[in-house]
């Protein structure tokens, strides 16, 4: 306890140089913490992604062309709709190696008075759906009736508002929870909602270009039977229906996760250089303060401390100071990060999902016991040579 | 009481006919309580070795300092700091406070190191002998240096050892506070019963000398 007091009581009467070591350990931890949140948001977004689109294969008309503008509405929440026949899902299902497959339909609503909000709406069957009603049954334990709507975390809508679509009144009866990517700025309805909003938005003068009276479609979610080859799948289904694209998700995914892998490498090549940077800076200092301090703790010696004693008490003093700049570092990361969150996933364009609460708290705790164990893993060559100051010599030579 | 034996500090350092010298020849040497020893001798005579041999803080090259029959150089660490911060109290050359303690908390510090009991008023006390009580919440930069050496006597004496050991305990004061600081140190060990070795420039001190030594060349003599 007497180290303890003595070691506090040094670092608050030395103010300046007890403030540049905790800014010193405030700068790790900055980078460390918010290096990490944002690498593990990063790899989240692309898990969540990647459990979103639950497919293997995704088939789209021919007219949504390249498959960069498909991922924008994944990945940014870009409104957009293109359109095929229905039948084209027979024709998916009949394809060999085909294990289900469920359709997805596209409307973006306008920005105008017959509409609350510019959003994507996304129409699935439920009874076929395999990749977003897992999701919407974790919000809602009942089914999406008709004119219900389930909203994506970033919609500005509220469980129990109506929201109007081409002057269609829709229930939203789910929030549903964050993935970290563009799903999360949609609204989600059964087909007889969507074709019911089709036709308003057909009455309103928007066209799909399809002939009058044909039901239509966006995309086919295929899932292939274990053992197939998807390439082999994926052409089956290019050659077997006309007019359309088939995709393999993971020429999406993997796009991302390229990107993501040259960011996380990136933020820890950044991290290890501070790491590095800050390391001799605090040896360098460690080296100053025994210049600085190697009377005071002749002193010491002098009227009774010993070697243990003020090695102790040099640890508990870079331990404190580093304690104090790992709170700073992830306090000043945590006002970065968590604020402007959504700026920092609108500049990398990728799926961005903050980790929960509990992991963001271990990883803060993390960062400020790293924080304190660098700070006196630093000080250990202070504490031993300071603890073994020759206090008759040393009191002499400073006269 | 404090008794060296055959004790010799001996440094490395090429002479005429050896590679080494001696600052403190082979010595024997006894301080007993109720008695004020006095050092004098030229500066570099060795005087401040043997003060540092007999005060616990530099290991003699031979020979034995013992402390009520320990001997102190067989002591570890532990117990041989903690000595110095309760039965032994030194005065050494120069600057000895603390910067980021007050002058009181500076006097206060032997006390708190071992956690033994703080005798505040004692302390203060000490401090009023001094003529620095009004200083006793001022920071040591604040202070001169005769102050400074004031404020370093009061923390010995408030340490209430059994030994207390002054390296130059005159230098910086005016012959008011010589004469004062001599004469605390005096009835310290007359009245405490305490053994006190001073080391000094100072001729005046030698009034106060129980016993007189001298030294040259490393080699003490009793005058």
């Amino acid at each position: 306890m007497k180290n303890f007091s003595l070691a506090f009581n040094n670092l608050i009467r030395r103010p300046g140089r007890t403030l540049a070591l905790a800014l010193l350990s405030a700068f790790l931890s900055l980078a460390v913490f918010g290096g990490s949140v944002m690498v593990l948001s990063l790899r989240s977004g692309l898990h969540s992604l990647e459990a979103r689109l639950g497919a293997d294969i995704i088939v789209v008309p021919s007219q949504a062309q390249s498959k960069v503008s498909f991922q924008n509405m994944f990945l940014q929440g870009t409104t957009g709709a293109f359109y095929m026949n229905a039948s084209a899902l027979d024709q998916a299902l009949e394809v060999e190696g085909v294990e289900k497959a469920a359709p997805q339909t596209f409307l973006a609503s306008l920005k105008a008075d017959c509409c609350s909000i510019k959003i994507q709406v996304i129409g699935i069957d439920p009874e076929l759906d395999f990749t977003v009603q897992p999701w919407i049954a974790r919000s809602l334990s009942r089914g999406l009736g008709d004119m219900d709507v389930a909203v994506g975390c970033k919609v500005e809508a509220e469980v129990g508002e109506i929201i109007r679509i081409y002057d269609q009144r829709c229930k939203v009866v789910a929030r549903l929870e964050a993935t970290g990517t563009g799903l999360d700025t949609a609204v989600y309805c059964n087909m007889e909602t969507m074709n019911a909003l089709l036709a308003a938005a057909e009455a309103k003068g928007v066209s799909h270009k399809i002939e009058s009276g044909d039901e239509v479609i966006s995309a086919i979610y295929v899932k292939v039977k274990d053992g197939c080859d998807i390439d082999k799948v994926n052409s089956r289904l290019n050659g077997h229906i006309r007019k359309v694209t088939a995709v393999r998700t993971r020429s999406m995914i993997t796009g991302v996760s390229d990107s993501l892998s040259g960011i996380s490498r990136t933020i820890t090549l950044l991290i290890a250089a501070v790491w590095g940077l800050a390391l001799i800076i605090l040896l360098l200092i460690s080296v100053l303060i025994i210049r600085e301090r190697v009377r005071e703790f002749a002193v010491l010696r002098l009227v009774g401390a010993s070697r243990g004693m003020l090695g102790r008490m040099v640890l508990t003093e870079s331990s404190l100071c580093g304690l104090l700049g790992g709170l700073i570092g992830v306090g000043a990361a945590a006002l970065l990060l968590f604020p402007f969150a959504q700026l920092i996933e609108s500049a990398l364009q990728l799926p961005y999902l903050m980790p929960s609460a509990a992991v963001i708290l271990l990883l803060a705790l993390g960062t400020v016991l790293l924080a304190v164990a660098v700070s006196a893993l630093s000080s250990m060559i202070a504490a031993y040579r300071l603890s073994r100051v020759d206090p008759g010599t040393t009191l002499r030579e400073g006269n | 009481m404090i008794k060296a034996e055959h004790i010799s500090m001996r440094y490395f350092r090429k002479t005429g006919t050896a590679n080494y010298f001696y600052a403190v020849q082979p010595t024997d040497l006894s301080i007993q309580p109720g008695e004020l020893a006095v050092l004098m001798g030229r500066s570099g005579s060795g005087k401040t070795t043997l003060l540092n041999m007999l005060s616990g803080l530099l290991k003699p090259t031979e020979g034995t300092v013992r402390m009520d029959d320990l001997d102190l150089y067989s002591l570890d660490d532990r117990v041989l700091s903690r000595l110095r911060g309760t039965k032994i109290a030194v005065v050494p050359q120069g600057r000895s406070a603390i910067d980021t303690l007050t002058v009181l908390e500076n006097v206060l510090l032997p006390a708190r190191l071992c956690a033994c009991p703080l005798h505040v008023e004692a302390a203060v006390k000490h401090l009023e002998h001094l003529g620095i009580a009004h200083l006793k919440d001022a920071r040591p930069p604040e202070l001169s240096g005769g102050e400074l050496r004031r404020m370093s006597i009061a923390r010995a004496l408030s340490q209430g050892p059994d030994i207390l050991f002054a390296d130059e305990p005159t230098s910086d004061l005016d012959d008011e506070n010589t004469f004062l600081v001599l004469s605390m140190l005096r009835a310290f060990a007359h009245e405490e019963k305490k053994a006190v070795f001073v080391v000094t420039h100072e001729n005046d001190a030698r009034q106060y000398a129980d016993r007189l030594y001298g030294m040259d060349g490393g080699i003490l003599t009793e005058k």
